[in-house]
């Protein structure tokens, strides 16, 4: 089975404290620690051990611009096969589906059977993956939690709904699932296998490898524009302890008494 | 100005999702002139059951009545919605795994604009929408401009819009289903299997102790469960520590774990992203423990300590060890 990857770089929240800059045009990048989404990370692990168990080859790929090139590499390093990155000055700005757009220019240059997503990743939309199903005219799941190879014609996949219930379906391949956390148990990357792919060529490729026209990405196509970040005021808040971590239990304790929480 | 706006209504066994009513609210406040129409489907009496229930709020629904509509699949409702819309139709979603199913290929086939996850609008002029979205799981908030010139697939949060209520409008029910048409089965529904149940039921405490990622380690579970024990209360979780597998599924909170109705919730180390707070319910005494002072948790909480909770948390466990 031939596996296509999606994966981006994002800054790690788990990391950082991601801040508004200043003048509310950006979050504050200068110190901010970046790596894989945590959700392509779980569709990467899954594409290698399906592929492990049916055979084929797994291909990351990644829009951004040169420093993707990193998230690119560690995956490859968890056991992808191939890596590609998509970057050209044009691709800047794209809203979601200017992102569909190249990613399913890259796909119809290769041959594959599925094509993974991750379900979800910094900026909150969970968008690209059922997006690029609709360009590519095939069946898409999203938030998936199984997949179980029948036969190379379909797969039975679980998604995973409210409560924690597991819908069951068939679907036929070629298809495009986006990933949801908790499917398996992605591996550890240590230093031993970044070295092993330290050197390889990760091809780039920009508007004129793909045959994407320039205007129908970036900026100037996107429908949905940031205009800014903030922080909203949401009111009052918590009340905020102070004190020594001895006074603020303490604090805490008469307050918990009064609200039932200490039995 | 924007095209009709459609609202698609999800329900289970014969009773419309309470996001039904939200958006309404939504609509109105895209455009207070908006007269939303409804859009069910499904089959048999379960579709009558909720088309005349959201007639109280919706002037117009739409009734797709269809076998192959049974159970909510978007790979066919997405097939529908693109034969039977208008080309500029605003089309809302509710922001829920359905939701995410459906609506951004929904857009593309409809060559419209998606609009992901919406926790407001904030005015319509002529084709531009401003709104109102979260990023980094609600640390920060943007305002994003919409183009709605070809029509918008636009998905809202569960319950941001808070309903005052069916009003009553009478509305009548429109049986569309003559054009539903042929219908292709790419991924065929199965079956639901339920979550499995775990040895405590969380959603029966009263008080609970609920651990995020900021436990960072699984050795330091213990710390939370000495706090607990102390406290009298039970161990409850976010997403990550169940995907990490430190506690059993059964002890999330969340959409897609378990809803929680507790008189005290203490949050260590959970950065209070919608789709966990989406599982706490009834108005809880909130305590946040985290280290970082912005964290979205300090929002909704009551009081807040901003510390270290691997430091905090022992400290208040022998305190209250002491006190009894
Ligand atoms: C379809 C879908 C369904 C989902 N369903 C659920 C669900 O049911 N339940 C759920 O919880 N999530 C759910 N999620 C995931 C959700 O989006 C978040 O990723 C998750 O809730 C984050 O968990 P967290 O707050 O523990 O981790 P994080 O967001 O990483 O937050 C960790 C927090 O700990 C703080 N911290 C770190 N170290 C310390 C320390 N030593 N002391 C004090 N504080 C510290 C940090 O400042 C941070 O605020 C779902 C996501 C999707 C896409
Ligand atoms: N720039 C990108 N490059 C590669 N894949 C992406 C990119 N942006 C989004 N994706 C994929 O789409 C998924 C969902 O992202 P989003 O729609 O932005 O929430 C991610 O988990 C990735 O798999």
């Amino acid at each position: 089975m031939e596996i296509l990857v999606c994966v981006k770089r994002v800054p790690d929240t788990a990391e950082n404290e991601i801040e508004v800059a200043a003048d509310g045009s950006d979050i504050e990048r200068d110190d901010l620690v970046y790596s894989v989404n945590e959700w392509d990370n779980y569709a990467v692990e899954e594409a290698i051990q399906l592929v492990d168990k049916a055979g084929g080859s797994v291909t990351v790929v990644s829009v951004g611009d040169e420093e993707a090139e990193e998230v690119v590499r560690r995956e490859m390093a968890m056991g992808a096969n191939n890596g590609l990155l998509l970057s050209d000055d044009a691709f800047e700005g794209s809203d979601g589906k200017g992102t569909a757009t190249i990613l399913k220019a890259a796909v119809e240059k290769g041959n594959y059977d599925l094509i993974l997503t991750g379900a979800l990743a910094d900026d909150g939309a969970g968008q690209v993956g059922g997006m690029l199903a609709a360009m590519l005219d095939l069946p898409f799941a999203s938030v998936v939690n199984r997949i179980e190879v029948m036969d190379d014609k379909k797969l039975k996949i679980g998604r995973e709904i409210e409560g924690g219930n597991q819908e069951m379906h068939e679907i036929d391949l070629p298809c495009v699932l986006s990933i949801q956390t908790g499917i398996n148990e992605p591996r550890y990357v240590g230093i031993r296998g970044i070295r092993k792919v330290a050197s390889v060529e990760i091809p780039v490729w920009g508007t004129s490898e793909l045959g994407v026209a320039a205007d129908s990405v970036g900026a100037a196509a996107a429908r949905v524009k940031r205009l800014d970040y903030f922080v909203p005021d949401l009111g009052e808040g918590a009340e905020i302890l102070e004190g020594s971590l001895e006074e603020v239990a303490d604090k805490l304790i008469e307050m918990l008494k009064a609200k039932g929480g200490i039995k | 100005m924007a095209g009709q706006v459609f609202a698609y209504i999800v329900y289970k066994e014969g009773k419309a999702d309470d996001t039904a009513l939200e958006l309404v609210k939504a609509a109105g406040k895209i455009n207070p002139d908006a007269s939303p129409t409804a859009i069910v489907t499904g089959s048999g009496s379960d579709l009558d059951a909720v088309c005349n229930e959201v007639t109280a709020s919706y002037k117009e629904v739409w009734k797709f009545d269809n076998e192959a509509l049974a159970y909510p699949n978007a790979e066919i409702i997405r097939q529908l919605l693109v034969k039977v819309l208008p080309a500029d139709a605003v089309v809302l979603v509710a922001h829920d795994t359905f939701g995410m199913d459906l609506s951004p290929g929904l857009a593309i086939m409809l060559d419209s604009t998606f609009v992901p996850d919406v926790v407001d609008f904030e005015g319509l002029e002529g084709d531009t929408l401003k709104a109102v979205r979260q990023e980094f799981s609600g640390q920060v908030s943007t305002h994003v401009n919409c183009d709605l010139s070809n029509g918008a697939v636009i998905n809202v949060r569960p319950g941001v819009f808070q309903a005052d209520g069916a009003a009553g409008v009478g509305g009548q029910v429109i049986d569309k289903s003559s054009e539903i048409g042929e219908l292709v089965l790419r991924r065929r529904y199965l079956e639901t299997v339920e979550a499995e149940v775990g040895d405590v039921d969380i959603t029966k405490e009263d008080v609970l102790v609920s651990v995020g990622r900021g436990i960072e380690d699984q050795d330091n579970i213990e710390i939370a469960e000495e706090l607990a024990e102390a406290m009298g209360a039970v161990v409850s979780c976010s997403r990550p520590i169940v995907d990490a597998k430190w506690l059993e599924k059964s002890r999330q909170v969340g959409t897609s774990g378990q809803t929680v109705k507790p008189k005290v919730y203490m949050a260590l180390g959970i950065s209070g992203s919608f789709q966990h707070l989406g599982g706490l319910k009834g108005n809880p005494f909130i305590v946040a423990v985290n280290k970082n002072p912005k964290a979205p948790i300090f929002q909704v909480a009551d009081v807040g300590i901003v510390e270290d909770l691997l430091e905090f948390a022992p400290v208040l466990t022998e305190k209250i060890a002491e006190g009894k």
